[in-house]
């Protein structure tokens, strides 16, 4: 008997043992409610609950959005999924959520249909931009490359082994690959943009499910070569080498700047949230969609993801009102 | 050393031990050494493993980091309070069914089925065919039949607290029908020869000499629980929830989940942050197997 | 208890024989007490068929675009590429979860039973009051904690830095064997189970006529308790199979249908997680494997299980 109550002990000491021991050295404000709250004595009205769920690439400006959003309003409950893209319109076409991000445009021919078999009208607004970089091990010197040669690299039944194949000033290394798994949005618009078609791919590459293992794929190898989302790399960047992406202006280096202005092509895209009718009948979500537009900078500051440009922020704001309009 | 060698020894009159005993030995050192290599290495890599988390979760630990909500604004401040309130109500939502409908299920295998009837083989193979299903489907069915479906309850507590009970009932079960069939039939011959019906020699002999063996299925079937990520994910739980879960018909989020976001963001602040997560899930199921196993020390019976 | 009325005394006099039995609430309560029971044991019939349910409509959607024998027998497994790459056979897939299964279940069996034997019928009582409840502890260890630690660990450190082996970043030997860890608990501990519960008269029985503790140990006990070993064996290789997310972070994602377990390794319960969180468009095709994929997981491990219990049956004959 007394074995087992040394173990109940020792659990309860444990963790109030953990609970007193790392105590103290972050600072107590921020969290739940935070430093002076909405001015407007009107925000504290809004409650009722917003279901958001969606695209992994998204997930991080729609939870900074749920957050100071939440800051607010923080009598609405906010509950943001993380189920993928397709994942995420599933849901959306059954019904199960208000907003669903995604990293790509809805599919016409799959995934409209099953929305409409359920009565489910959207609307598409453009939030942020993603980018792709393409990275390498630190030892390897490869400056810059044009999609021309990315192409080269990465297209199906590729021949390339050794860097130098594709240019003979690269330097002559055994060619190691690092991507995202063929599940991914990110490999979809890389293959689209880089060799013409969504999926098509040369195949001996290592895959991972996540980005963060691919950093360390790619940082661990030698002759490594990988592409994945641009916080990935701006998160890592001590550890990873960057290679300049040529879109046919010259070299181009990744930076939220670039991807903004839209210099940094063809590896950026526009991501996207798409409120339901249903959804934005509830005055909470038509406020957190004129939020998301309107704090759009603040957004993705904290998320550390592009914001839109001048323009794409103007186009989903106009978006939005029309949505305030109708119902 | 068979029976008849014992015999056929005796009837020579010899004596068979010292001649056994010499490559005895041998073998006893060699399987003893087997057997202690076998656990310490067993040990060894399981420590690592802890030892590998522990130290990154440690420096993270805090009141604060239990108490907080996920933060996306500063990293610092992002804690799992949502995360632990969801494990927690899924846990005794998936105990409160598992355990009785596991139990059931065993004493009518083990005490009532006629083995040889079809419909009992159909149920053996059934409960142990489940035990292999992956997780994801069992998210599979409990989107298309309990969230969506005839019960269409949405993507709610309870959704998921059902889905994890269906997940790990054939643990229990498997564990529970070895712990009752351990008790010596010998007991319940005795009971049932002393006027007991059959029912009444089950509950007063059979399940209080096998609730240890029960209790450790319990823990078994909780410990696989607490950790899924993947049903859970598939039947429609958040991951970044600002609320703490206050229903059974709330929306949810739960402390795998919540690691698994942690791992795969860019930002590595989370990523360190996970680790302190999952010290945190593993306290609670140290507290959760304490019970179990205080109950297990209690009612244990050596025949 | 029921209260059968006398035959005997009628038959005697040569009057009709009456063999029917008053109802009395005791047996009506244990008749309810047999329903409710069957009752329960039916909900894992029913969660059978749910699955099933879920699972067919899907794949029989998905099989009338891609030829069952293409999917069967087809050695690449590349769903999502684009065109002429595009290809549905599931075997690298198969083969992935056999080979990592096997990988762990080397480590596990041996480990766990002869971990089961130690706590079993060596360690003292005081060891194993502490040493079983860590072992189950870490039997709740999430899985992907064991899986970053074969990835960011154990393949580079170990398999590389000690042993040279030059293994991959992704590679099948290290979540195999981790994966094996990850068994481990649950084999020692049920097996565990079933050998404490062997009485102690056998034993003793054994150790009157002369026998080593050695002895006693592997034929006796270790016979005595097989069922309860045969499950522990069985839940074992059950979870191995059916493990999802160590794969996901370690093993990579290439399917693959070679031997070298250097190289990454997919498994069909990893192609289902990692495709059900994906991009993919709902109700694509390429989504629709995730439903074939699983409908044949399910099938393959009940053909798993019917042989199992079989080879089962046929021993627990000889031993009881």
């Amino acid at each position: 008997m007394r074995i087992e109550r040394l173990l109940l002990v020792l659990a309860m000491v444990a963790s109030l043992a953990f609970a007193v021991a790392a105590c103290g050295d972050d600072d107590e404000e921020g969290n739940g409610g935070g430093a002076a709250a909405g001015e407007d004595a009107s925000s504290e009205e809004l409650s009722g609950e917003i279901r958001i769920d969606g695209s992994s690439t998204v997930f991080p400006f729609a939870e900074a959005a749920a957050e100071l959003f939440n800051e607010e309003y923080p009598d609405v409950r906010m509950t943001v999924g993380q189920s993928g893209t397709g994942g995420g319109f599933e849901k959306f076409c059954a019904g199960e959520t208000d907003i669903s991000d995604a990293s790509r445009p809805i599919d016409e021919e799959e995934e409209v249909p099953i929305c409409e078999e359920n009565g489910i009208e959207f609307d598409q607004v453009s939030v942020a931009n993603d980018g792709i970089a393409v990275v390498t091990n630190k030892e390897l010197a490869i400056e810059c490359m044009t999609t021309d040669q990315l192409k080269a690299l990465w297209e199906p039944n590729s021949n390339v082994k050794s860097y130098s194949d594709i240019d003979p000033s690269f330097p002559d290394t055994p060619v190691s690959l690092f991507g995202p798994g063929t599940d991914s949005g990110t490999f979809d618009f890389f293959t689209e943009v880089i060799n013409g078609e969504g999926g098509a791919s040369r195949e001996d590459y290592e895959a991972s499910e996540d980005d963060n293992q691919l950093v360390t794929g790619v940082s661990g190898t030698e002759g490594a070569l990988g592409y994945f989302g641009f916080s990935y790399y701006e998160q890592n960047a001590d550890k990873l080498g960057l290679v300049q992406v040529d879109g046919g202006d010259g070299c181009v280096t990744p930076s939220t700047e670039a991807i903004q202005d839209g210099s940094y092509t063809p590896l950026g895209r526009p991501i996207f949230m798409y409120p339901s009718a249903s959804g934005l009948e509830k005055p909470e979500v038509q406020a957190f969609m004129e939020f998301v537009v309107t704090q759009n900078q603040a957004i993705a500051e904290a998320a550390q993801i592009v914001p839109l440009t001048d323009e794409q922020a103007t186009e989903s704001k106009s978006t939005v009102d029309a949505l305030a309009g109708g119902s | 050393m068979t029976g008849a060698q014992i015999a056929a020894a005796a009837r020579r009159q010899t004596t068979v031990i010292p001649r056994r005993r010499r490559g005895e030995a041998a073998s006893a050192w060699g399987f003893a050494g087997l057997m202690y290599g076998a656990v310490g290495l067993a040990f060894l890599g399981l420590a690592a493993i802890i030892w590998d988390f522990a130290g990154d979760g440690a420096s993270v630990l805090s009141w604060d980091f239990v108490t907080s909500f996920p933060s996306r604004v500063i990293p610092e401040n992002a804690g799992i309070e949502s995360a632990v309130v969801g494990t927690i109500y899924l846990m005794l939502i998936c105990a409160a069914l598992v355990v009785p409908i596991g139990v059931m299920t065993a004493v009518y295998l083990e005490e009532y089925a006629d083995g040889t009837r079809w419909y009992n083989r159909v149920i053996e193979v059934n409960i142990q065919n489940l035990a292999g299903v992956p997780s994801v489907v069992y998210g599979i069915l409990g989107l298309a039949f309990i969230v969506r479906g005839p019960l269409s309850m949405g993507p709610v507590l309870l959704a998921g607290g059902i889905t994890l009970a269906l997940l790990v009932l054939p643990v229990v079960v498997i564990v529970a029908r070895e712990a009752i069939r351990a008790v010596p039939p010998s007991i319940r011959e005795a009971s049932l020869a002393l006027g007991a019906t059959q029912w009444q020699t089950i509950w007063k002999q059979v399940l209080p000499g096998s609730v240890a063996g029960i209790a450790t299925g319990v823990i078994l079937a909780l410990s696989r629980a607490i950790g899924e990520t993947a049903p859970l994910l598939v039947v429609g739980a958040g991951v970044s929830l600002r609320f703490n879960p206050d229903g059974l018909d709330s929306s949810f989020t739960a402390l795998p989940i919540q690691i698994f976001a942690w791992t795969q963001d860019p930002n590595q602040e989370f990523v360190a942050r996970a680790a302190g997560a999952i010290c945190v899930l593993m306290i609670i199921l140290l507290l959760m197997n304490s019970v179990a196993i205080w109950l297990r020390n209690r009612y244990e019976q050596k025949w | 208890m029921a209260e059968p009325r006398l035959a005997a005394a009628s038959g005697a006099q040569g009057g009709r024989v009456d063999l029917t039995r008053t109802p009395t609430r005791r047996s009506r309560f244990e008749a309810g007490v047999r329903a409710a029971l069957m009752a329960a044991a039916a909900v894992s019939v029913l969660t059978t068929l749910l699955i099933v349910g879920s699972l067919v409509f899907e794949t029989i959607d998905f099989l009338g675009e891609v030829p069952i024998g293409d999917y069967l027998f087809g050695t690449k497994w590349t769903p999502q590429f684009a065109g002429d790459q595009q290809s549905f056979g599931v075997l690298p897939l198969i083969w992935g979860t056999v080979y990592l299964s096997l990988i762990a279940l080397v480590v596990a069996i041996p480990l766990g039973l002869l971990s089961a034997i130690y706590l079993s019928e060596y360690a003292p009582s005081r060891v194993r009051k502490v040493v079983k409840p860590v072992l189950e502890v870490l039997a709740g260890v999430p899985t992907i904690v064991f899986g970053y630690f074969a990835l960011t660990f154990f393949s580079p450190e170990v398999l590389n830095g000690v042993f040279g082996l030059g293994v991959g970043v992704f590679n099948g030997l290290g979540a195999g064997l981790i994966m094996g860890l990850l068994v481990l608990p649950t084999i020692a501990s049920v097996a565990e189970d079933a050998m404490s519960a062997v009485p102690a008269s056998l034993r003793e029985g054994a150790f009157g006529l002369g026998a080593s503790k050695l002895q006693v140990s592997l034929r006796i006990v270790f016979p005595a308790a097989l069922s309860g070993i045969v499950a522990a064996l069985i839940l074992g290789a059950s979870r191995a199979i059916g493990e999802t997310v160590l794969v996901l972070v370690a093993g990579g994602q290439t399917p693959n249908l070679g031997l070298d377990p250097t190289e990454s390794f997919q498994t069909m319960a990893a192609f289902i997680a990692a495709q059900a969180r994906g991009d993919i468009p709902a109700g694509s095709i390429e989504y629709l494997t995730i439903f074939a994929v699983g409908f044949t997981l399910f099938v393959l491990t009940l053909l798993l299980n019917l042989v199992s219990i079989r080879l089962v049956r046929k021993y627990r004959q000889v031993y009881e």
